[in-house]
């Protein structure tokens, strides 16, 4: 029996956010698991929050993940993290992309980002905060930040490493799979 | 072989599977992917295209059904409303090769402007409506919707929502299965309504009724689980899976596949075996209302909403009374993150100029709609597609001249077709002095980048005849049509300018490609020059989501993960002080 494993993936329109769940929702499906993504299209991909779930096991019915219902979190960014932080499952993990991008209130100036996110978080759940878009560079190109991230994901599910490589290999175009690959090994490497 | 589908992807494969020969349909969240993922398929077997509106799109699946060959049309909640005209006469008229409507309604409004059941309409239209909760329910409920189209003489609505059109799940993927185009035979007591025929017709659509709730009784789509319980539930799409997740085997269930008719005597029986009897459904209470009226006693909408989703915490809490899991509160108010116009978006110029010369906005759908929020505050009026050219004629109609040559109406190339050269028709034909800004970016944007009848390309990719939009708004009888680049934010205010302020009608085409699109090649990264800057703010009044203050100093930052570097803000700086890096 396996139980359901829930995954919430979130962070700002245009990241990526999307490919991710794809990745991870096809690795998983090799594993023979049942499987439900349940991605963001429209008009919130136009920079705003996103949001996407996965969930596998045996058996899954819901494709959404409640309050207090992730076993990880996988945030793109830092402020969005911070709001997804009611999702984490008591004793749950979040992996967060140290990078902070200003939603239009702060850059209207009618609100603040918030200060001091990394250490908020730390200070109620267990938290691996990597810079992903200087590693995505290192790797080749800054739209590989979503790989570097599904690296640092990957040792939080019990598929092994050839499967994501090769759910990546079967996902990306193949002029960019290199530094795909890369990206993946960098991500990897910090968890 | 087993795949992952989307539930959009999976609809697609299952009208495939069920040889559906023809698909025609306009965009809209979260309809989209169905009629794209259709284009996939070969072009022997199936013609795909993206119509101008809902309306033409349902008229041509039914003329092509009416032809013999099984056919499709997919489109958002509110896209039914633009299509219900022919969908009501062609419940009258029913099919020749099968009809299936697809209408995704959108609880929770992730991309929409509102919240309509469309489940009122199968009842309204007295058309038969399948509801299915996940991918592989998507593709089998599609061929089904298919089968009992051509059984009972019927279109039928396929009813999604944005959880299930994009969730993916596993899915058994088929052949295509052999159905030859049907005869065609001229029979005007079939298809012509007109009165007298429509009067016979109308017995029929009753007795139909009846036929398909008798059907309904015992056809697989419906199916009761008794899992011992006392707690009964009935429920239908999404919210069974939400269901499912939050009680398990503790209740027993009966999940309609099919919403519309519905058979009282089976849910007399469900109900007849349980000691309290839920109904778990989004939106309105339609299932409750049918259960009411069936005699039943349940319990639905006194303590579920009527507004937006559900979660499987919501239903364990509303009908167990456990309390969700623990989670970890956020204290602070945390800034919103809404959707914005991407960096490079040429409608920006456009508001830019707009706002500075505090018109009134009548405004329309699309990633344009956008212009409502701050820092650029310029829309003062979304309805629906099409709305910003006659609500306006209607404003100035009412207010006067003076008014008038302060209000500009605008809409996008796609919605411009779809329905807004109907309103510009009546603007020439009243005799109106309206400016109209067609804010021709290329593309149909929100919806993620269709082709339209302005773009030249089809859904395909294959060129086509383009429309040209000056000599359209020439041929109704606009004689002032410009065209100028949002960009060149100076020409552009003095274009506008000069147009309102004109006594006839005028049309500013409002032309710069949208900045996601391939062929669109901006490059380098704004950056700034910290000598030259005096920190005006004049560049943070685009509210481009690259450029953002530094909260301690006060400087200006341009982020170069998001700038792609279009321009537009070195075009506002008052001081010269944006340039390219590396420059
Ligand atoms: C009746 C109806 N059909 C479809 C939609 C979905 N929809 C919203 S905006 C839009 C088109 C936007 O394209 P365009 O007018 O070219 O503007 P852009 O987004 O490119 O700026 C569509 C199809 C809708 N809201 N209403």
């Amino acid at each position: 029996m396996k139980e359901t494993r829930s995954i919430m993936i979130v962070g700002v329109g245009g990241q990526g956010t999307l490919l991710a769940s794809r990745i991870l929702g096809g690795a998983v499906i090799r594993l023979g698991y049942d499987v439900k993504v349940s991605e963001v299209h429209g008009m919130s991909q136009r920079g705003g929050s996103v949001v996407t779930y996965v969930r596998y096991g045996d058996r899954v019915y819901s494709p959404i993940i409640d309050r207090g219902g992730a076993d990880v979190i996988l945030a793109f960014e830092l402020l969005e993290a911070y709001r997804a932080l009611p999702w984490l499952k008591p004793g749950g993990k979040i992996l967060v992309n140290r990078q902070k991008m200003d939603p239009m209130p702060v850059i209207t100036g009618a609100m603040q980002y918030p200060e001091r996110i990394e250490e908020k978080l730390s200070a109620v759940a267990d938290v691996t905060a990597i810079d992903a878009l200087a590693l995505a560079e290192e790797a080749g190109s800054i739209k590989a930040v979503n790989v570097v991230l599904i690296g640092l994901m990957a040792k939080q599910t019990d598929i092994p490493k050839e499967v994501w490589l090769d759910t990546i290999r079967t996902t990306v175009p193949p002029k960019f799979l290199d530094v795909n690959r890369k990206a993946f090994e960098l991500g990897y490497a910090k968890a | 072989m087993k795949k992952l589908l989307l539930g959009n992807a999976a609809v697609a494969q299952g009208a495939y599977e069920a040889g559906v020969r023809f698909v025609s349909s306009y965009p809209g969240t979260p309809s989209t992917e169905i009629t794209e993922c259709m284009a996939t398929y070969p072009e022997e077997e199936v013609f795909v295209e993206w119509a101008p509106n809902e309306k033409v799109a349902a008229e041509a699946a039914i003329g092509a059904a009416i032809a013999g060959g099984r056919a499709m049309t997919c489109c958002k909640h509110v896209g039914l409303n633009v299509m219900a005209d022919p969908v009501f006469t062609d419940s009258y008229i029913g099919v020749g090769g099968g009809a299936v409507f697809v209408v995704a309604d959108d609880p929770g409004m992730h991309s929409s402007q509102n919240e309509q059941d469309s489940r009122h309409y199968a009842r309204a239209a007295k058309i038969p409506m399948l509801e299915p909760s996940d991918s592989a329910e998507c593709l089998a409920f599609t061929k089904a919707a298919f089968d009992l189209s051509e059984e009972f003489d019927t279109p039928v609505f396929l009813r999604l929502s944005t959880r299930v059109s994009h969730s993916q799940s596993l899915v058994e993927i088929g052949g295509r299965e052999d159905h030859p185009l049907k005869d065609y035979e001229k029979n005007i007591a079939k298809n012509v309504m007109m009165p007298a025929f429509a009067i016979k017709k109308h017995v029929i659509v009753e007795g139909r009724t009846q036929r398909l709730k008798t059907y309904a009784k015992t056809s697989p789509l419906n199916r009761a689980e008794d899992n011992g319980g006392k707690i009964g539930v009935i429920t239908a799409g999404i919210c069974y899976d939400y269901a499912k997740e939050a009680l398990g085997d503790r209740v027993n269930y009966l999940k309609l596949g099919m919403v519309f008719p519905l058979p009282e005597e089976l849910l007399r029986d469900f109900a007849g075996k349980c000691e309290k009897v839920y109904v778990i459904e989004e939106l309105d209470p339609f299932l409750e209302d049918a259960c009411r009226a069936a005699g039943i006693d349940v319990i639905g909408k006194q303590i579920f909403t009527l507004l937006g989703e559900y979660t499987p915490n919501g239903i364990r809490k509303a009908i167990l009374g456990e309390d969700p899991a623990p989670s970890v509160a956020v204290e602070e108010t945390i800034p919103g993150r809404p959707p914005v116009m991407c960096p490079g978006c040429p409608h920006r110029g456009t508001f830019y100029v707009l706002k500075k010369l505090g018109l009134t906005v009548s405004g329309d759908i699309g990633c344009y709609t956008l212009g409502a929020a701050a820092p650029l505050s310029s829309v003062d009026t979304t309805i629906c597609m099409g709305a910003s050219i006659s609500a306006a004629h209607g404003m100035a109609k009412v207010r006067g001249k003076e008014f008038a040559h302060k209000l500009v109406s605008v809409i996008g190339d796609s919605t411009f077709i779809h329905s807004g050269i109907t309103g510009l028709i009546d603007i020439v034909y009243n005799k109106g002095i309206n400016t109209v800004i067609i804010l021709d970016n290329s593309i149909t944007g929100m919806t993620g980048h269709q082709d339209n009848p302005t773009t030249g390309l089809t859904i395909r990719k294959e060129p086509t005849r383009q429309i040209d939009l000056i000599t359209l708004c020439r041929g109704v009888g606009i004689d002032r049509v410009t065209v100028a680049d949002p960009f060149d934010v100076k020409e552009f205010e003095q274009v506008v300018r000069r147009e309102i302020a004109a006594d006839e009608p005028s049309v500013i085409i409002a032309q710069r490609p949208c900045a996601l699109l391939k062929s669109v090649k901006y490059s380098g990264c704004a950056s700034v020059d910290a000598e030259k800057c005096r920190r005006c703010g004049m560049c943070m009044k685009l509210g481009c989501p690259a450029i953002s203050r530094d909260p301690g100093s006060g400087a200006i930052r341009i982020d170069r993960a998001q700038c792609n570097g279009c321009g537009l803000c070195q075009n506002v700086c008052p001081f010269g002080a944006i340039g390219k890096e590396g420059d």
